[in-house]
């Protein structure tokens, strides 16, 4: 892999608003670099809005995002896009596109009107191939592909944009358990190759699994952030999604584990 | 080298030989476009021109009525292709066409409004039939924003029929007002490129070339935009000027080839429907595509319409929804429609 450079990533006191209706309010976090952020919180509490706000795909009424200090909205877009990767959850692919296609879309900001495919695209597509194991696959079209397989090809389009951020909104929503393993065991690998990565996860036990920081959301506010060993704790699930619960450790990895999840008798 | 061997696997995608054959098609239809015609020159008189010789009368059709015609038949062609494409890929709607969508009855309208107003130049025509063509688009992307109306192909056209429809009847309203205009505007709206004169195309041609340009420019974000607009912003592309360059665009096209050839419907859905056929998902190949396939299938249709009423002459438009409307029932009866 070729050395990644760093950047930095940080929402400023942003207010995130559709339309009149603000569903974030004054939200400052920072991605911690090299580390994998999961953005947790129950359905309709800001996740996908916050990560929107950090991808630059919604503008914050208020703040500002800010990206190696500058503000991002400040900044041309393929700038932005040559440090910052995004894996939208409501993407589309073209019946027919190849994986290998939409892999070499992942160039689109490194190339220009005269700059066509370079050698330095070819090594990037390749490199992002065997980063996410799609080689073989290259020349197949993503509809005939399993939904794990063509997760991994949306994620080696954006490992191909040779970005040191990369933000992935629901990586594994739909997916069955053994295709999240292998999307989730991918996003680790990125990491410990240098790449700041936060994703927004819907599962909490996946979360705290695969994360190394952990930022708890609810009703537009971040309640808890930390590392998912130090903050998951019964009260805080009891907090997000109303349910009881207690707490172990899992032997093999030290990660927290909920056991006895139940409803919460108030209810 | 292993790295060549991969790039070679991804050109080979058969792209080239299709692009090829259509460009050797359009060499020969062009010549057929020459050599037949409803008139008294028979295609060996035509060939004996074209070789340097036959006689003076030959050589008038030839050059002076068939040339011109070739050529306007051909640019023709080629906006209403490039336009249909760029509607199909920028609505994601196999069926958004410039004529059924009712872009072109907005252009062809506007004409027959100017017509009946006494304009009477070939600049201003194109100017106004450009500015009816801009209007269809924003109504064309308004009705996409209507909720439900802009996921579903089918029901999109029937908005734009509904468009079309009006926009026709207005235009039949307004040659109830004057006899010459009437007559005027009903030899134009019909679609045809016989007799018209050579200084329409200079009118028309650096819109041509412009919205080439504009082409130029936004293929590549445009073909990003098939995986979703955040995905699209992901790799640093702009929707909304995409949109607007797009739309600039087909109005230019569009507006264009109404100004040279009358409304035409169906040649903007058939083109890049055969092209897509050839070319795979890849928005910048159909339209690299389309750009000879739009030419052959407009010349093609012209020598038809000179020929299979000969000595008369069938208009053009007429026999493109001929042959475009049952194209259109076989994309649509099909069901399987292509997501774009």
């Amino acid at each position: 892999m070729s050395p990644t450079k760093t950047s930095t990533l940080a929402a400023d006191a942003i207010t995130l608003a559709h339309r009149r209706f603000i569903v974030a309010e004054n939200l400052s976090v920072a991605l911690p670099p090299g580390r994998v952020t999961a953005i947790v919180g129950p359905n309709g509490c800001g996740k996908s809005t916050l990560l929107n706000g950090l991808a630059r795909i919604h503008t914050p009424a208020q703040g500002s995002v800010l990206l190696d200090g500058k503000d991002i909205h400040t900044l041309p877009s393929r700038e932005v896009a040559r440090k910052l990767a995004l894996l939208p959850q409501d993407n589309t692919a073209p019946e027919g596109l190849t994986v290998g296609d939409l892999v070499r879309f992942g160039r689109q900001p490194h190339q220009g009107w005269m700059k066509q495919w370079s050698r330095e695209d070819q090594r990037a597509y390749d490199e992002a191939m065997t980063a996410a194991d799609m080689e073989q696959l290259a020349d197949r079209a993503l509809d005939t592909l399993s939904g794990g397989q063509r997760q991994r090809a949306w994620i080696a389009m954006a490992v191909a944009q040779q970005t040191p951020l990369l933000l992935l909104d629901e990586p594994t929503s739909a997916l069955d358990l053994g295709h999240q393993i292998e999307v989730f065991e991918l996003i680790r690998e990125l990491s410990a190759q240098g790449k700041t990565i936060a994703m927004v996860v819907h599962d909490l036990p996946s979360a705290c699994r695969y994360s190394d920081h952990m930022v708890a959301m609810k009703a537009g506010e971040i309640i808890r952030e930390g590392a998912p060993a130090e903050i998951v704790s019964p009260e805080l699930v009891e907090q997000l999604y109303g349910v009881h619960c207690e707490l172990t450790h899992d032997p093999a990895t030290g990660s927290p584990l909920l056991i006895n999840v139940r409803r919460a008798s108030a209810r | 080298m292993a790295t060549s061997a991969r790039k070679r696997v991804v050109v080979s995608r058969a792209f080239l030989p299709p692009l090829a054959s259509a460009v050797f098609l359009l060499l020969l239809v062009a010549i057929g476009s020459l050599l037949y015609g409803a008139g008294p020159v028979s295609p060996a008189e035509a060939l004996a021109v074209l070789a340097g010789g036959g006689t003076d009368e030959a050589r008038f059709v030839l050059m002076e009525l068939r040339l011109p015609r070739t050529i306007i038949g051909m640019v023709t062609g080629l906006a209403l292709g490039l336009a249909g494409a760029l509607l199909q890929s920028m609505t994601r709607n196999p069926l958004a066409e410039p004529g059924l969508l009712g872009v072109s009855a907005g252009s062809g309208f506007a004409v027959a409004l100017a017509i009946l107003l006494g304009a009477t130049t070939a600049t201003l025509t194109t100017l106004v039939a450009q500015l009816g063509a801009l209007a269809g688009c924003a109504l064309v992307i308004a009705a996409t924003r209507v909720q439900g109306l802009g996921n579903d192909p089918v029901r999109l056209v029937l908005a734009g029929a509904t468009l079309s429809g009006l926009l026709m009847a207005l235009t039949s309203m307004l040659m109830l007002v004057d006899q010459r205009a009437a007559d005027e505007i009903r030899f134009w709206i019909t679609g045809s490129i016989a007799g018209k004169p050579l200084d329409m195309l200079g009118a028309t041609l650096p819109s041509i070339i412009l919205a080439l340009v504009m082409i130029v420019m936004v293929a590549r974000p445009l073909a990003a935009m098939a995986l979703g607009e955040k995905a699209a912003v992901g790799l640093g592309h702009h929707p909304g000027r995409i949109r607007l360059l797009i739309t600039l665009s087909v109005a230019l096209l569009v507006g264009s080839a109404t100004a040279l050839a009358g409304p035409l419907i169906f040649v903007g859905l058939v083109v890049p429907f055969i092209a897509r056929a050839l070319a795979g998902p890849d928005i910048r190949r159909t339209l690299w595509l389309c750009a000879p396939i739009g030419p052959i299938i407009l010349l093609a249709a012209d020598i038809v319409s000179r020929l299979i009423a000969a000595p008369a002459e069938m208009p053009l438009g007429v026999v493109t929804a001929l042959v475009g409307a049952p194209i259109l029932l076989a994309i649509v009866r099909a069901g399987r429609m292509p997501s774009l």
